[in-house]
């Protein structure tokens, strides 16, 4: 069959191409002179010259700003100028590729079926780099080898091979095993399983005299994997004074859920999502995930399915996803590229591509990113964390988790392929130079127009009752999906009945393949028919691969072939509980209390203000879309100019009624958790609070996630860090009275260097916050509001600075008054103390009124990091009434807003231009 | 009686619960009709008087913006949505709509004063990416339906790619519906921000030579309440995206 080659070329320069100069100069790349993308696509089929001319004038140009070339292959495309070399990349085959995947169905749409196959690729024209440089240039920025190939010259596209269907078993002979080489098993098939977990299937194999499937191995392995049953977090950890912690959830997060028993939280670590009450008529559910292995070695795909990968959280709890949030963690973006070790990418593609990841997801399937934040620090160099958060809406009561005998089990959404296999256990081990390379199958592109497809179908089949149960497929596909909807109950699938994107898939590559954007739903058998005509509705393909059985065992069959038959308890309950040991010690002795060296306060300011950790991010907030779905009250960048930092994010629902809305914020710092875990957690959780506070929620109706990212929990002193910070989790929670309502881990963020040494990131807590605000149109902004008014400092104010500020005892009473008086519309603006102090709130609040402040304070401690303080704009005709509010509480009158825009604090004076300027020109981005 | 507005929801269609939002405020009544649904039943359409496409990513933008829902109005409904616009209802193209209607040739459309081979197109922005910001939009013609009679700047948000309005030759002056502005209403003048992907003549919205059918970038519909106003908190509000709609189904309503 013949394949064509178009080259599309664009008649003004391609605008994606000024990026690409700017980020290979970046990478040490000087002598790039110019680099220019352009398409190629490739079509197989019979196809005339006229055929041929039809595809390139509708579906493959823009007739305004670009042509179409083509030759037949293996004819080359006429040779480029001579000093100009060629790149290309096109994606490997099995890798989604939905553009080619749009583009043989629109082809078709238009009558030209003769064409039978396509992919997609690009082609740079690169001046001014030998080849040598230009094979570099690809590796490091142009192509991934994970999922791309690529070629200095032209390159030969590829297909998904067509293979036989394959049935094929192996049986895993486990029975006469010793230690060792159960270990060896466990090793070869990247199972990340331990001895006493070998044993424990050992021993149930044995008593049922024979060996397990590969297909039930396989099972097993993901079932059991710490990605899926959290083993670290419910270990029996003996801690070195003798103490045994009887699991870290029940012990210190559930315990502290349950000891609040608030109210509104409607359902707490038992689902998919965390949900609490919003108002009579509605939940909402609120879920953050990791995806952080992944988009360490492909950022974009990692990020991308990601962002897909939680927002089937939400709907696997029935709600309509209505808010994202991103919190990203990167090496410094000025890395020296050549004390990168062996195998990372540069934390500057890393980002881009994570960054690129998150907006294509979040903005095509239309959910707002409305909150985020992005931190550096040399210790996610080769381990970058991508936190994923996405919050829900559905009418109460509206959601089923009761599978029935009888029901069918149907899978919704995208098709099975080899994407990511095995990522539970992948994400479970430690990373090596040689990750990127095995664990390419591991890492996917997203398809967010097939998960649109998905909300669309199920918020209508919720609201139609059409289904029993339902859940999402991640990590370990439907052998967790399915696995855990029968766990009650039994259920008999057949895979040969599961639709792939290409043949060729053995039976345990169906069950465990992760490929993304499906849900497994429980249906009746008499409502098939109509969720169907849904699925129809919405071009999103239905397959029923079995049935709930009630016989209590899980039995997959390929066609005639009985490939696993397990009992139920064994696979949920059978694995021994984990038992771990940790060291606790006092990290903060090796931090002196020093205050931090404060010379010029002027040019310490303006430091902070474009350092990376502080400076603007409105370069990639604004390439999210934050706006759609029409809700976003407290947008993330706010003020005269839109250019300063919001301190939450508030959004109100589209289709309630009344005046309610939801703030979203977060608290995460690394810095601390290199110091202390427990103080470090009473920090995030406090920032966290005092973020979604001082837009306008009630704290009294504030509920919270963890997601807590660590190093690997065998070594006892990473073990002992993590028992700090889960005990500073159920302390702060009482002392906040704020549940947790949800939580995940992501552990073993290390990274074995060729160099023989462990990178580990930071022990690192992102506490997400979702709380409610009772009335929008009573959201504060931080931006100075007008001149004359008075500045107020609440809170305790810790004069001597500590590695680790405490959190002072009044802080949730401070709360409660700075709440009361939003409510009573006493204060106009408000923003909380964090990282840079004092000045630095000052000097945004400035920044976003393009207003100035005069300010009375201690100079030697503007720059203290404290907790539990803001600063609050109040009217002077409101003095009185507000200070009411905080009687018996501490608060001080440190300054006024002026007219002229001048930041002064004591005898220093800075011009709002000049903070403006600073906040907006991040140093090292 | 409230006119019936039809907002086609597609594969890949974001915002169209927003403009239903913002049509039922502006007095109309308006559903979703997914496009399976009209491509069932395609005399359907001719029982409303109003015609939206939505914002979103239609078949996620693949081979270009609103490319390939383009090729399904052509495919499937070319005889039915002519006749809608020959009749002189209201239709209006937001954001991925309005690439769509300019991809499918419906926009501008005929042109009395062009000339003979004249195509207009909508490519990525200047900066090279995305973006989401507000803006400000000044009304350019008296002779849509959609901007007449609209004195106030309209002030919304853009959250788009591929919003860069360009054309082969020219456009004449009559298919200006909108164009980009300062914050006090004076004119862009090609500069970034206030036009934010680079237009020819700081195009946001043209309209066809009858003025009953418009696209449009900015998102209107993204600003029909007090709150939703990035300085609602400064006590700047407005509402003032609803007011187009209000003229779309106010012009429906009288037809």
């Amino acid at each position: 069959m013949p394949i064509y080659k178009f080259l599309i070329q664009t008649k003004n320069k391609d605008p994606r191409s000024g990026g690409l100069l700017r980020d290979a100069h970046s990478l040490g790349f000087q002598s790039l002179q110019s680099i220019n993308m352009q398409d190629l696509y490739f079509i197989e089929g019979q196809l005339s010259q006229e055929e041929l001319q039809q595809l390139a004038l509708k579906l493959l140009t823009d007739p305004v700003t670009q042509s179409a070339f083509w030759i037949e292959l293996p004819t080359p495309l006429p040779p480029s100028k001579a000093d100009v070399a060629i790149l290309e990349v096109s994606l490997r085959p099995g890798v989604t590729d939905p553009v080619a995947e749009q583009l043989v169905r629109a082809a078709h749409e238009i009558n030209l079926d003769g064409v039978q196959r396509a992919a997609t690729g690009s082609r740079f024209q690169i001046e001014g780099l030998n080849a040598r440089e230009i094979e570099a240039l690809a590796k490091q920025l142009l192509a991934n080898n994970v999922i791309q190939h690529w070629r200095v010259g032209e390159i030969t596209p590829s297909f998904p091979q067509d293979a036989a269907s394959s049935g094929t078993v192996e049986t895993i002979s486990l029975r006469n095993l010793s230690n060792d080489e159960l270990l060896a098993v466990s090793k070869e098939r990247r199972a990340a399983l331990d001895l006493a977990e070998m044993q424990a299937i050992q021993n149930y194999y044995r008593s049922e005299d024979r060996d397990p499937t590969d297909v039930e191995f396989e099972t097993i392995a993901q079932t059991w994997s710490e990605h899926c049953v959290h083993k670290t977090f419910k270990a029996k950890v003996t801690l070195d004074d003798g103490k045994v912690i009887d699991s870290l959830i029940k012990t210190y997060l559930k315990s502290a859920t349950d000891k609040i028993n608030a109210p509104w939280v409607i359902s707490a670590f038992v689902d998919n999502a965390g949900i609490i009450d919003f108002d009579d008529e509605f939940e909402i559910s609120f879920k953050a995930e990791t995806h952080n292995h992944p988009s360490a070695v492909e950022p974009f795909g990692g990020a991308n399915t990601g962002v897909g990968g939680v927002i089937r959280d939400v709907l696997g709890v029935s709600a309509k996803p209505i808010a994202n949030t991103d919190i990203l963690c990167f090496g410094p973006q000025d890395l020296d590229p050549k004390s990168l070790p062996d195998g990372v990418l540069h934390p500057r593609r890393i980002q881009s591509g994570v960054v690129a990841g998150v907006q294509d997801y979040g903005n095509k399937i239309g959910i707002p990113t409305v909150n985020g934040a992005i931190l550096y620090d040399e210790g996610y160099t080769a381990n970058p964390l991508v936190f994923c958060g996405c919050v829900g809406i559905a009418p109460k009561g509206k959601h089923r988790k009761n599978p029935q005998i009888g029901d069918r089990v149907v899978v919704l959404g995208g098709r099975t392929g080899r994407d990511g296999l095995r990522g539970a256990t992948f994400s479970s081990m430690t990373m090596d130079a040689q990750t990127g390379e095995v664990s390419g199958a591991s890492v996917q592109i997203g398809d967010p127009i097939t998960e649109k497809g998905l909300i669309d179908v199920i918020v209508r089949a919720r609201d139609l009752e059409l289904y029993n149960d339902i859940t999402d497929c991640g990590a370990g596909g439907l052998s967790s999906a399915v696995g855990e909807m029968a766990s009650a109950i039994g259920c008999d699938v057949d895979l040969t009945q599961v639709r792939l994107k290409y043949p060729g898939l053995a039976p345990w590559e169906i069950w465990l393949s992760e490929a993304q954007e499906r849900m497994v739903l429980a249906v009746a058998p008499e409502k098939i028919s109509a969720l169907q005509k849904l699925c129809d509705t919405f071009d999103t393909e239905l397959t029923d691969i079995g049935e709930f059985t009630g016989k209590n065992r899980l039995v997959i069959r390929h066609g005639e072939k009985t490939v696993v038959n397990m009992d139920n308890e064994f696979l949920h309950e059978g694995i021994p509980q984990r038992q771990l040991k940790a060291v606790i010690s006092n990290q903060l002795s090796a931090i002196s209390d020093q205050p931090l060296p404060v010379g010029d306060i002027k040019e310490h300011l303006l430091n902070l203000l474009s350092s990376p950790n502080i400076a603007s991010k409105a370069s990639v907030i604004r390439i999210y879309d934050h706006e759609v779905q029409g809700g976003t009250v407290i947008k993330p960048l706010t003020g005269l100019e839109a250019d300063a930092p919001s301190d939450a994010a508030v959004i109100k629902p589209i289709g309630t009624k009344g005046q309610k809305g939801i703030a979203l914020s977060n608290g995460i710092n690394p810095e601390f958790g290199k110091r202390d875990a427990y103080k470090m957690t009473w920090s995030v959780m406090d920032e966290a609070i005092r973020n979604a506070v001082a837009v306008g929620a009630d704290p009294d109706r504030i509920a919270v996630l963890d997601n807590f990212c660590w190093g690997d929990p065998l070594r006892p002193e990473t073990m002992g860090t993590l028992v700090e910070a889960c005990r500073g989790c159920h302390d702060a929670a009482l002392f906040y009275d704020t549940p947790f309502i949800s939580g995940k881990d992501s552990l073993n963020n290390e990274y074995l260097g060729t160099d023989g040494l462990r990178h580990a990131i930071p022990p690192t807590l992102l506490i997400s916050a979702i709380g409610i605000v009772h009335d929008v149109n009573k959201a504060i902004t931080m931006d100075l509001k007008e001149a004359g008014n008075l500045i107020y400092l609440i809170g305790e104010f810790a004069a001597e600075q500590k590695a680790i500020p405490d959190v002072p005892s009044s802080t949730p009473n401070i709360y409660r008054a700075l709440h009361q008086a939003i409510t009573n519309e006493l204060v106009r603006s408000a923003h909380d103390l964090s990282e840079g102090g004092l000045a630095v709130t000052a000097a945004e609040m400035c920044i976003g009124g393009r207003l100035g402040m005069n300010i009375n304070f201690e100079t030697s401690i503007i720059f203290n990091e404290v907790n539990g303080c803001l600063l609050v704009e109040v009217t002077p005709t409101n003095a009185l009434a507000f200070e009411e509010q905080f009687t018996n509480l501490p608060f001080n009158k440190i300054g006024a807003v002026t007219p002229n825009p001048v930041l002064k604090i004591s005898n220093t004076e800075i011009a709002v231009d000049q903070l403006v300027h600073a906040f907006n020109n991040p140093k090292g981005l | 009686m409230k006119p019936k507005a039809l907002v086609l929801q597609a594969h890949g269609s974001n915002r169209d619960f927003d403009v239903i939002d913002a049509l039922t405020l502006a007095g109309a009544d308006a559903s979703g009709v997914p496009l399976n649904e009209l491509r069932d039943q395609k005399s359907l359409l001719a029982d409303f008087q109003l015609l939206v496409v939505p914002g979103g990513f239609s078949y996620a933008d693949a081979l270009g913006a609103g490319k390939l829902l383009a090729l399904d109005l052509a495919s499937y409904f070319i005889d039915e949505v002519s006749s809608f616009v020959e009749a002189g209802k209201p239709v209006i193209g937001i954001c991925n709509g309005f690439q769509v209607l300019v991809k499918s040739g419906i926009l501008p459309g005929k042109q009395s004063q062009a000339p003979a081979k004249n195509e207009a197109t909508l490519t990525f922005n200047a900066a090279g990416h995305f973006e989401c910001r507000w803006v400000h939009l000044k009304s350019a013609s008296e002779n849509c339906v959609w901007t007449k009679g609209l004195t106030e700047i309209i002030t919304c948000p853009i959250a788009h790619g591929e919003g860069n309005f360009q054309v082969t030759e020219a456009i004449s002056q009559e298919h200006i519906a909108l164009t980009y502005a300062k914050m006090d209403g004076a004119s862009a003048n090609g500069a970034y921000p206030a036009n934010p992907n680079g237009s020819i003549m700081d195009i946001a919205g043209i309209c066809n030579a009858k003025g009953n059918v418009m696209g449009l970038m900015p998102h209107p519909e993204n600003h029909i309440y007090n709150w939703q106003h990035p300085r609602h908190t400064r006590g700047e509000t407005g509402r003032s995206g609803l007011k187009l709609f209000e003229n779309g189904v106010n012009y429906a309503r009288e037809m």
